[in-house]
């Protein structure tokens, strides 16, 4: 399946890292394994983004929205119903691809910033539906204590879960940018009139692509609730939306990988930094102004631009 | 098999084509001219389903096509390039094409088989009769000019149109550079038997190759004959070969 589009030492490369991924919770102290699990979570999000905004260039600047409708829903069925776990684990996915759709067909008859105004307003309302309505969602305390299967129960165990989900969604993924509908989306992206001129429906296959992107988000948000057991209205709030765009610009919007790494390094930093002070804010705001005026095109961008001369010139030698 | 007919456009109070007329028979080599704001892209809009027409029939093949949207319209098989530059600036020139190939063959949307082993015979068939097989694998974006302006007729027959709309395809281009381009527009003609509809600025090219001249001012289709009759014409040499 992935012949082809990726080379055997790469492949060798990310097994290698997957093995280490592994081994990790028997060798890292509790509270780092858990760091790092919160940094697998946040980079399905931060790379479903990534499907929108670096292939797809849309503002999607309200994606926390669907991630939190996915954790609410699973949070919902597991504490509210007694259907079986795997329902749940479904369906919350499945909620965040159905609001995707619903608030993505209203909003790709707009373009760029009204796209993204309209966006604001509409997850809003669904974040005002979990700040306020008390007893469905708990309102602003959340829903805690959210119970898992035997199977999940240790820290290890929902670590590993959230592991292979990633690695799945990751592969998925890989596979969906690579297709005919991921390089027809890079040309929208890339001048929307002209995929007009040539055939494509472009407001159809942007759907498409926001329909995908929430499915992820929605997985996303399954995986919190795995890792953390509780939700709270602050998932759906705009600021953690914003957050998860910077990480798609910091990491490198327009490499696949980028947004792990943008993950990586915020959530680092909040964790990191945030123990010192409370303004860790302000630490990424000056990594931001940097990053606006040497790296461009984000972290990953710029080494990939560095080293993509070395390798072609490799390339030319070994010939 | 392409008629348009008292076809009108206004932007706010500005008529930009206001009654257009123009006849492509299949396997022609149709040439639009007239001056700077005569309306000929804006003409060219209006066939393509960029912009709509206020009045007027436009029919492709006994279909009227007027109003439908661009994508659509491709779909029927009208093809276009753009005379500003319109590509894919952060594509390769393969995928570029590719793209086009993809929305013909119906398969823009297929999820799960890697792009790159689709559609790749027919992609660089079209690089290879435009001269562009060389650079496949560079940024569109990193392309001369004239190398762009290639890549946007190389876009539009990757979706193996019925008729070809070249909006100034030569427009910024050397005097070598555009007899080659000609020399290309020509032989495609020829060779894949396509219907063309070209407008250009280039009175010397346009009466070499054209077999049939459109002739637009102010909006308005003056006349629509054989070059030697067009040259013949006390209206066009009026308005606008200046009497030459």
């Amino acid at each position: 399946m992935f012949r082809g589009i990726t080379e055997k030492r790469l492949l060798w490369f990310l097994a290698i890292i997957f093995i280490v991924l592994l081994i990790f919770p028997s060798i890292l102290p509790r509270f780092y394994t858990y760091i790092i699990a919160l940094i697998f979570v946040t980079s399905l999000l931060a790379m479903s983004l990534n499907l929108v905004v670096g292939y797809g260039g849309m503002f999607q600047f309200h994606h926390g929205v669907f991630y939190g409708v996915g954790a609410y829903t699973v949070a919902l069925m597991l504490t509210k119903t007694s259907l079986p776990v795997w329902v749940g684990f479904v369906a919350g996915p499945v909620m965040a691809t159905v609001t995707g759709f619903l608030i993505g067909w209203f909003c790709v008859r707009l373009t760029r910033l009204y796209f993204a105004m309209l966006q604001i307003s509409l997850g809003s309302l669904i974040w005002a539906i979990a700040f306020r309505w008390y007893t469905l969602t708990g309102g602003d305390d959340g829903i805690h204590g959210v119970p898992m299967p035997a199977l999940l129960s240790s820290q290890n165990n929902s670590y590993y879960f959230i592991l292979v989900i990633l690695t799945i969604c990751l592969m998925a993924m890989y596979l969906i940018v690579k297709s005919p509908f991921g390089r027809t989306l890079q040309a929208i992206r890339d001048n929307p009139q002209r995929c007009e001129a040539v055939g494509i429906n472009v407001r159809r296959h942007q759907l498409k692509a926001i329909v995908i992107a929430t499915f992820f988000a929605g997985v996303a948000g399954v995986l919190f609730v795995v890792l953390e057991r509780s939700v709270f209205p602050d998932l759906l709030f705009w600021v953690l939306s914003l957050e998860v765009f910077i990480m798609c610009l910091l990491g490198g919007w327009f490499t696949f990988a980028g947004p792990i790494l943008g993950a990586a390094i915020i959530v680092s930093l909040r964790t990191f930094v945030g123990i010192y002070t409370e303004y860790w804010t302000l630490v990424l705001g000056v990594i931001l102004i940097l990053l606006i005026f040497f790296l461009p095109e984000g972290v990953m961008g710029y080494f990939l631009g560095k080293f993509r001369p070395l390798a072609k010139e490799v390339a030319h030698r070994s010939e | 098999m392409l008629r348009v007919e008292a076809v009108e456009k206004s932007f706010d109070d500005f008529k930009a084509v206001n009654g257009a007329n123009l006849v492509v028979g299949k396997g022609e080599l149709v040439a639009v001219i007239g001056p700077n704001g005569a309306g000929k892209t804006t003409l060219f809009n209006l066939i393509t389903g960029q912009l709509k027409p206020d009045e007027g029939r436009i029919t492709f093949k006994g279909e009227d096509i007027g109003g439908l949207p661009p994508y659509e319209i491709c779909k029927k098989g009208i093809a276009r390039s753009f005379q500003i530059v319109n590509i894919f600036p952060r594509l390769t020139v393969f995928e570029n094409v590719q793209v086009a190939v993809l929305s013909q063959q119906r398969k823009s949307s297929e999820l799960l088989h890697p792009a790159h082993n689709i559609a790749v015979e027919e992609t660089e068939v079209i690089l290879e009769s435009v001269g562009l097989s060389g650079k496949a694998l560079e940024v569109a974006g990193s392309l001369s000019h004239g190398d762009q302006k290639i890549l946007e007729i190389a876009i539009a027959l990757g979706n193996e149109p019925e008729l070809l709309i070249l909006d100034e395809p030569t427009a910024g281009m050397s005097p070598e550079e555009t007899s080659a381009t000609m020399e290309l527009i020509k032989r495609l003609a020829d060779t894949r038997g396509l219907t063309i509809l070209f407008c250009e600025h280039d009175m010397e090219v346009v009466f070499s190759v054209a077999q049939s001249i459109m002739v637009m001012h102010q909006g308005r289709t003056l006349v629509q004959a054989e070059p030697q009759e067009v040259r013949r014409n006390k209206e066009v040499q009026e308005a606008y070969l200046g009497g030459e």
